[in-house]
């Protein structure tokens, strides 16, 4: 017989092993889709490897994907950190696009018009953020319904725009116009897409984790989550810390927007992001809400969007396999924090 | 102006509420055991999709609407079964978990989707259910029409409102239902297993999700498109709440929000075509949003909502 024993702390590796232990088992998972789709399981993740890690070339297209998951990423990891359901990092992720957009396309000097596009974009991704933090707080509504629900209202509004007063008069398309070519994010290595968004995302996880782990208002997001009631009689104001949390994590997410318009697509389009903020979630959970993790983790998942594709134009497989295995990397990654909690004891038939 | 307006109070209308409110009657009731019991199903976006698939390729596979359906509440049942397993049987957290089951449940049913069917220009779409008038009852002058007049899956939601309110305030395992849901642990003293209750709550608000699924792909659409639930599930989920976790409550939510979606979209149809339709669609998810903020207040939820149970930890 095996029991569950309550661990009272987990050995340092295990930060490391416990999410390679859950991409290794979700990979053998969906290799049964792969085999039932008719294709090589070998060659199909083969092909995903080489196709987003394989070359110089592939790694830095990797990275450019890799960008906005680092601030989803962030944007959830520091709003669980203070159990602020926040699942509307997609929402906030769309209004950071649309105010940065809205603020690119103001002809001005290319690094003031760059500031203010990041400045737009935080500040709008905050400001829906807001709205069901203070929903929570002022009126006890659920934050993972509001925050949820946001997302259609974002989405649509953000159509209804595009296809509206915002329509791009020159092609017809219902995208908006472009921003002024002095506002595009300068590429730091020529011949790639490698733009100074990315490298903004990779300094954005160690700052955050700097502020949650030794400044004043990460020790208090940390204890919010983790005992509100000690928090209020330690004389905090939890209430504000969830707002302050909100805000940033909102802030974070809408940069998400900023670089996907500075960097890559230049205008907003209605599949501008293809669920990146609900893959900042799996990236938060592979990470274990640690910031310095959710690199490594929102890399994982760039190179699985960017190998799918290939993968799907050598072998057929249908690309959404990516999405299968986003899924499925999140329910492994909680089964495998179990082993946090717990440690599995052998014990003999007659205790 | 009132052009407008007698243009949507007609009896298209009100047959238009009736069938909006059908999915979401069942997901919403669904959504309802489910929290009854103790477990936040944040799975049922995606559990909705998967079985809107599962029904709709069963359907065009075997060229039978019914076993379409039979397929789609399976594959409901089991996806909430998996939702189960994770969060009543290993305790891991019901948000996560159910964002999880979502994002699985969306992905698998794109994959196989596209697998099946491959790249089409025209999506391929089947002949689904017509309306069977109820003899006498249709003849009812707008009500008949309206209400007697529709898909039998519209009269099995409104047997399943009813049907609800007994199983849950007057069986036995309604009872156990709602023990599990608001005091485990004296649910337990009391000899009720809570895990195989929640499990059964689970499984059965799966079920009805897997419904919903199936009356969007095989009676409203006639075809799966990736868009096919488009937030239905996150508004169920709301409904709960507004209906305080009540049968009757949460289907007078349901058709209150299909008043609202109904409404925007005679709105979209009706000389207001300068503004982008989608500034319509937006309508019901804000009424839904400031609804909650209304109702959240007083609402009260299962006690036990969140929490996992395990029987060693006293």
């Amino acid at each position: 017989m095996f029991r569950l024993e309550v661990r009272t702390s987990t050995p340092a590796w295990f930060n490391l092993a416990l999410p390679l232990a859950a991409i290794a088992a979700t990979l053998v998972l969906c290799s049964g889709l792969i085999a039932a789709a008719g294709a090589s399981v070998v060659e199909a993740y083969g092909v995903m490897l080489s196709a987003s890690l394989g070359d110089s070339y592939a790694i830095t297209e990797t990275l450019v994907r890799a960008a906005p998951m680092i601030f989803t990423g962030l944007a959830v990891a520091v709003a669980f950190r203070a159990k602020f359901w926040n699942i509307g990092a997609e929402g906030q992720l769309l209004a950071g696009a649309v105010a940065s957009c809205a603020v690119g396309a103001i002809p001005m000097p290319g690094p003031l018009a760059m500031l203010l596009m990041a400045l737009a974009g935080a500040a709008a991704g905050a400001a829906v953020a807001l709205v069901p933090a203070t929903l929570r707080v002022r009126f006890k509504v659920d934050d993972v319904v509001s925050s949820l629900l946001l997302n259609s209202v974002i989405y649509y509004a953000l159509m209804a725009l595009i296809e509206g007063p915002w329509k791009d008069s020159f092609s017809g398309y219902p995208i908006s116009p472009p921003i002024e070519d002095s506002a595009n994010f300068p590429v730091l290595i020529e011949g790639t897409r490698l733009h100074l968004g990315v490298i903004v995302a990779l300094i954005a996880a160690p700052l955050c984790w700097f502020l949650i782990a030794r400044t004043t208002l990460g020790f208090r997001i940390r204890v919010t989550g983790e005992n509100p009631e000690a928090a209020r009689y330690g004389g905090i104001n939890v209430q504000r810390v969830l707002l302050s949390t909100a805000l940033l994590s909102g802030a974070l997410a809408g940069l998400a927007g900023v670089g996907e318009v500075g960097g890559v697509h230049f205008q907003v389009m209605s599949d501008i992001s293809p669920g990146y903020g609900y893959s900042g979630i799996v990236v938060a959970m592979l990470a274990r809400l640690n910031p310095l993790g959710v690199v490594p983790a929102a890399i994982f998942l760039a190179a699985v969007m960017t190998g799918a594709e290939a993968m799907s134009r050598a072998t057929g497989v249908p690309a959404f396999l990516s999405d299968v295995i986003q899924g499925t990397a999140l329910l492994a990654m909680l089964v495998a924090l179990l082993f946090t909690a717990y440690r599995i004891r052998r014990v003999g038939a007659s205790s | 102006m009132s052009a407008v307006l007698e243009q949507i109070f007609q009896v298209g209308f009100l047959a238009a509420i009736i069938r909006i409110a059908t999915p979401l009657a069942f997901a919403t009731l669904g959504e309802m055991f489910s929290e009854r019991a103790g477990v936040l199903n944040l799975g049922i976006e995606g559990i909705m999709l998967l079985s809107a698939m599962a029904g709709f390729t069963a359907a065009s596979l075997s060229g039978s609407l019914w076993l379409g359906v039979l397929v789609a509440v399976l594959t409901g049942a089991l996806m909430g079964a998996l939702h189960a397993l994770f969060t009543v049987a290993l305790g891991l957290s019901q948000h996560v978990c159910g964002i999880g089951v979502t994002l699985f449940s969306s992905g698998l049913a794109y994959f196989l989707y596209r697998l099946i069917f491959g790249q089409q220009s025209v999506p391929p779409s089947i002949k689904g259910f017509e309306t069977q008038p109820i003899p006498l009852l249709s003849d009812i002058p707008v009500i008949g029409p309206a209400v007697f007049n529709q898909f039998t899956l519209v009269y099995f939601a409104i047997v399943a409102i009813p049907l609800s309110a007994f199983v849950l305030y007057r069986t036995p395992w309604g009872l156990s239902v709602r023990m599990v849901g608001e005091n485990p642990r004296a649910a337990d003293s009391a000899g009720v297993s809570v895990i195989a209750t929640r499990f059964q709550a689970v499984i059965l608000g799966g079920a009805l999700m897997g419904l919903a699924g199936a009356f969007l792909t095989m009676a409203q659409f006639n075809a799966f498109t990736f868009g096919v639930v488009s937030g239905r599930g996150w508004v169920a989920i709301a409904l709960v709440v507004f209906g305080r976790w009540d049968p009757w409550r949460s289907a007078g939510a349901a058709l209150l929000f299909a008043f609202v979606d109904a409404l925007q979209l005679r709105m979209q149809a009706s000389g207001l075509g300068h503004i982008p339709y989608e500034a319509f669609l937006m309508l019901p998810f804000i009424f839904t949003i400031v609804a909650m903020a209304f109702m959240s207040r007083n609402a009260v939820a299962p006690s036990a909502l969140l929490k996992p149970f395990r029987r060693e930890e006293r």
